[in-house]
Parts: C-alpha cells; structure tokens; sequence
C-alpha cells in the first residue's frame, strides 16, 4: 500500500516543477485517505448488497437446496446441466437474444430518426418531448397491465383495427403462440423508444450549432448534415444506448411476468422469468440460481467484448478530454 | 414507421425549412398518437363503467360515471402505498447522489492504485440484474430484520443504482476544467473546499439526471418490493397496482381507474424534471 502513488489527476500538469518535495509527499498521504474516504461509503454498500448476494447465488447453484436449512446436498454442476439440456431454458435464451438483435436493428434507427428530426427549433417541442417519453416514466408493471387491457380479445386494440378497416388483422395478441412474442417485442418498444430518443436528444444537444450553420452555409443538405456530422458526433452516445439496450433485453423480467407470465406455452419465456418459474416458484432455488448465473454469465460476455471493441474508444477519449 | 419517414425528409433537405418542418410535425405527431394513446385510453376508460367496455371496448364513456376513480382515491390501500412509493423514491435518490458523487469524484479525478479495477467493478454492476442476487438478498434483509420495512428496498436499491450513477458522473466530473481546480487551490480552497464549492455546484445537472434515474427507477420497482414487502397494505404503487388488476380482474373499468391513477404522479414528476434531464445528459459543464 505504501508504494502507491497517489497525484491528483488533474494537478500533474501543472503542479509540477515549483512544489517542494516534503509537501508533495504528505499531499500523497492525504490524497490517499481522500480517495478511500470518499470511495469506501459506495463501496461497501455496493459490495454488501450486489456483490455478496450474486456471489451467495454462485455458491447456491451448486446445491439442491429449497431455500429452506442448511446447504448441504451439494451436487456439483448437475444445476447447470439440467438447464442448459432443458429445451425452454434454450428457447428462453434465444428469446433474449432475439430481443437484443430486434432492438438494436430496430429501435436504434427509429430513435435516431425520430431524435434528429426533433433536434430543431419546433414550436411545441418542449410537449413534444414530454409526451414522447411517458410511456418510460410509467412502471413495467403498469404499462403491461395497460397493453393486457388494451391488447385483450375484442378489446380496444381490435376495435381500432376495425374501425380503420383492417379488423382482418385481429389477432389473439396475448394468447397466440406464434404472435405473443411480436407483441412483446412492441410492448417494450412502446416502453423503451422514449429513452432512447431522449438519450439520443441530449447527446444531439452535445453538437455545436456553429458546425450546422458552417456546414448549411458551404450548401450541404439537411441529410446530408446528419450522415456526415450528426450522426458520427452521435456515436459515443448511440454506443452507451446500445450497450443499455442489449444488457436491459437480456435481464428482461417484469414486462414480461405482467403480461405474459412467459406464456403461452413458453412463446415469451426469458430467462429471468424461466428463473422465476421453474427455480423459485417451485421452491428449487439451486436450481434457479444456476440460471440466474448462467444469465449472468451471457450478460457479461456481451459487455466484455462490447467494452472490448466499441466502448474502449470512448472511455479512452474522455479521459484525454478531461486531462 | 417513422423509419421510412426519416429518408423522405431527407430528400427535401436543401429546402429544409420549407418542406421538412410539415413533415416533422407529421412525424411528432404519429409518434406522439403511439406513446400516449394507450394512456388516454386508460384514463377515459376510468370514466366507464366496465358494462359499457363489455359492451363495446372502443367507445366515448356514456354517460361519465366517477365512481371508479372516487373508489379508488377513497380507499386507504392506495395512499398507504402512494406515500411508501414515495419514500422509497426520496430516500433512494438522496442515498444514491450522496454515495455516488463521492465515488464517482475520487475516480474521475485522481490517479490512485485501484482505481481502474474499482471503475471496472462498479462497471460490472450493470451486469447484476436484481433477480440473480434477489433470493440471497432476501435472506439477508430477514436476517437484519427489514422484512415489510421500507429501508429493505431503500438499501438494495441505492447499492443496485450506484453502477449506472457512477457511470453517468464519471465523465461529468472529469471534464470539470482542471484550472478550475488550480483556481480554487491558489485562492486557498483545500481538496473538500473544491469538492463541496466547485465540483458539487458545477455537477448540478448530472447529480440531477442520476437523481432523476434513480427516482424512476425505485418508483417503477417491482420484484424488490413484491417480495420484501409483501402485502398490500404496506407495499408500493407497481405491486399494489399489480394486486388491485389481480383482486378486481373482472371490473375492467376500475382497474382502469387504478391504473390511471397510479401513473399520475410519476408523470408530473416527470413532467417537470424533464427539462433538467435533458440538460443533463449532454454534459454539464461547458466552460
């Protein structure tokens, strides 16, 4: 511990030549307890109630254990065996993996979209952005309960269709296998689009104007602006939102509990809701925690590589900025 | 649809301000219809009776009947929970800024050993969700004896959020000029004097937007409370709007009612910290 060197960051720069010796190192000593002081608060609440809790759910997985006594019938990976050979864990795993691609393929472009073309001076557009993102302040729970009346049979949803002339395309939205999963996936864009355009608004707000006006002034297009200057000045910002997205669509649970429960005959099922139903419900919960570490597991390859290759980038350049 | 919509703007670009603005409302609009027509829906539903829904689910409520909503604001259940609601939320959102701005400033500003590894492991929190830990915190909220006590959803929920608040803070803090921080040290201002006076006042948006954050989050917060709080009388909006859906399954309307209800105050809250958020997550400090 005592060969750390401490410096404030920010101080190297400049602090450098006039500072006496005997002072710069008590200045280390300082720093030190400053930094721990400061750090030590968030960290033990961090590491008490997130850290320790998924490391007691890796050593439950390795039991037969009803959450009930003491860990005792210990049976080695057999958890993780019956999960990964059990065809729903596998279609739970492919329906989040699906989610993930959907939504980058899809609600990443209409966000965009949506964001640069309200990044203007439009009258109203304060409202505008209020109302874009209701659907994110309002609860999972919620907003599953609203679609579950909405999307009901004969419920308002159908009569809509109807009433546009397209009643040919009622569908039994909640309870029909091949259709539930699309409807889910429309649920949560309805819920989650909002966020993104925010986030992308706020990075949009980022830009200075003087490169719209330099660039209008040289003649160039409106799209032409986007593709060349918005959009890739966007880029720090599309990269946390798509990093967002993919972790949130592979830990989706309350969504999908409210309204579909995972059903029908496991059309919806993730593994969140997997975990619930066939660890926990059922009283096995060495069993669910296998799965709850698998999901984890899969979780944190995606953020490795993603950190890896896109996020590095980012990192890296705001420490240069901030130096 | 709004995909398709982007290109044709696009092609009217040069005249932009002649063509594109009709279009961009056209686009707000459609957008505006999706996200919150399901919302009017609910709340004019409430002023249904759930015979007129059965009978057709689409129409104008006639005549208006408030029965639904006076039910619901009459009943204690939901002001019992619109209070532990907001508790919850208040008491979150102050513990997560506190923790996180602390952490999140000794890592964006100084050079120590650990520091990348102590990033890195809040980083790694946005990989826990809540249901992999959420038996063995179970287990240990009962074991501190904060079963149906609302600091066993206010504790979790503050160590759950700091990965996301550190990383929202961590750039904001960084990119406070380091003359600043030599200003203040040449006018006499020690290390907590720059942290309290400068840092604090100058991270302001950001401290909202993670305050903010935390705020929804802990407001929407379902699984925690579904299972630490248990039953309805002591639990929060989400599950005991969930509880009210489940008893009154077959009185659509005053679910309907419930529902509406239970959103309006996430959405005025929101309403007016909209503004800051945005704000917010551009960056603060500029300057």
């Amino acid at each position: 511990m005592s060969t750390s060197t401490i410096t404030a960051g920010s101080a190297v720069s400049t602090a450098g030549p006039a500072r006496p010796r005997p002072r710069k190192r008590r200045f280390d000593i300082r720093s030190f307890a400053m930094v721990w002081g400061f750090a030590a608060p968030a960290l033990i609440v961090y590491v008490t109630f997130v850290i320790v809790p998924v490391g007691l759910a890796a050593v439950y997985s390795f039991f037969n254990w009803n959450g009930l006594g003491p860990l005792e019938r210990f049976i080695g990976i057999d958890n993780y065996v019956r999960a990964l050979s059990d065809p729903t864990f596998l279609k739970a795993i492919g329906n989040n993996l699906a989610i993930v691609l959907l939504s980058l393929l899809i609600q990443g472009p209409v966000a965009i979209g949506v964001a640069l073309l309200l990044n203007r001076p439009l009258r109203g557009r304060t409202l505008i952005r209020t109302l874009i993102f209701v659907p994110y302040v309002l609860s999972e729970v919620v907003a599953a309960l609203a679609f579950k009346l909405i999307l009901q049979p004969s419920g308002p949803f159908d009569a809509l269709l109807a009433s546009v002339g397209l009643g040919g395309l009622k569908q039994l939205w909640l309870a029909d296998q091949n259709v539930v999963f699309w409807t889910l996936f429309f649920v949560l864009s309805w819920k989650y689009l909002g966020f993104a355009i925010l986030l992308m608004l706020a990075g949009l707000q980022g830009v200075p104007d003087e490169l719209f006006e330099a660039a209008a002034i040289d003649g160039a297009s409106w799209w032409q602006i986007q593709r060349h200057i918005t959009i890739p000045l966007l880029g720090p910002t599309i990269r946390i939102w798509a990093f967002l997205s993919m972790i949130g669509s592979l830990q989706l649970f309350d969504m999908v509990w409210v309204l579909t429960g995972g059903g029908p005959v496991n059309a919806t099922v993730t593994m969140a809701t997997y975990m619930m139903q066939y660890g926990f419900q059922r009283g096995q919960l060495g069993f669910g925690s296998a799965v709850a570490v698998i999901l984890f597991l899969i979780s944190l390859v995606f953020a490795l590589l993603y950190q890896r290759h896109v996020l590095r980038r980012d990192f890296e350049g705001a420490v240069g900025r901030g130096a | 649809m709004t995909t398709t919509t982007v290109p044709t703007v696009g092609q009217h670009a040069g005249r932009r301000f002649d063509w594109g603005q009709p279009a961009v409302y056209f686009v707000a609009l459609v957008c505006i219809a999706v996200t919150i027509s399901p919302v009017i829906y609910l709340i004019i539903g409430g002023f249904r009776t759930t015979g007129q829904i059965n009978e057709d689910a689409a129409a104008w409520p006639d005549p208006w009947v408030i029965t639904n909503y006076v039910a619901v604001l009459t009943s204690e259940n939901f002001w019992v929970q619109l209070v532990n609601s907001t508790i919850a939320a208040v008491f979150t959102t102050s513990g997560v800024i506190l923790l996180g701005v602390l952490a999140a400033f000794v890592i964006a500003r100084y050079q120590f050993k650990g520091r990348d590894a102590l990033f890195t492991l809040f980083t790694a929190g946005l990989l826990f969700p809540l249901t992999v830990a959420v038996v063995p915190l179970f287990t240990m909220i009962k074991g501190l004896g904060l079963l149906g006590n609302l600091w066993g959803i206010i504790i979790p929920q503050v160590a759950f959020a700091l990965p996301t608040t550190i990383i929202i803070l961590v750039p904001f803090l960084r990119a406070i000029p380091a003359e600043l921080e030599d200003a203040a040290t040449i006018d006499g201002a020690g290390r907590l004097g720059f942290f309290w006076r400068i840092v604090v006042p100058l991270a302001g948006p950001g401290l909202v937007t993670v305050g903010v954050l935390a705020f929804v989050a802990s407001w929407n917060a379902y699984l925690l409370p579904l299972l630490i709080l248990g039953d309805p009388s002591h639990s929060t909006l989400p599950l005991g709007t969930q509880a009210f859906a489940t008893q009154y399954s077959s009185d659509t309307a005053k679910v309907m009612a419930f529902t509406t209800i239970s959103m309006i105050p996430a959405l005025v809250f929101f309403t007016l910290a909209q503004g800051r958020i945005v704000s917010g997550l551009t960056g603060a400090v500029k300057g």
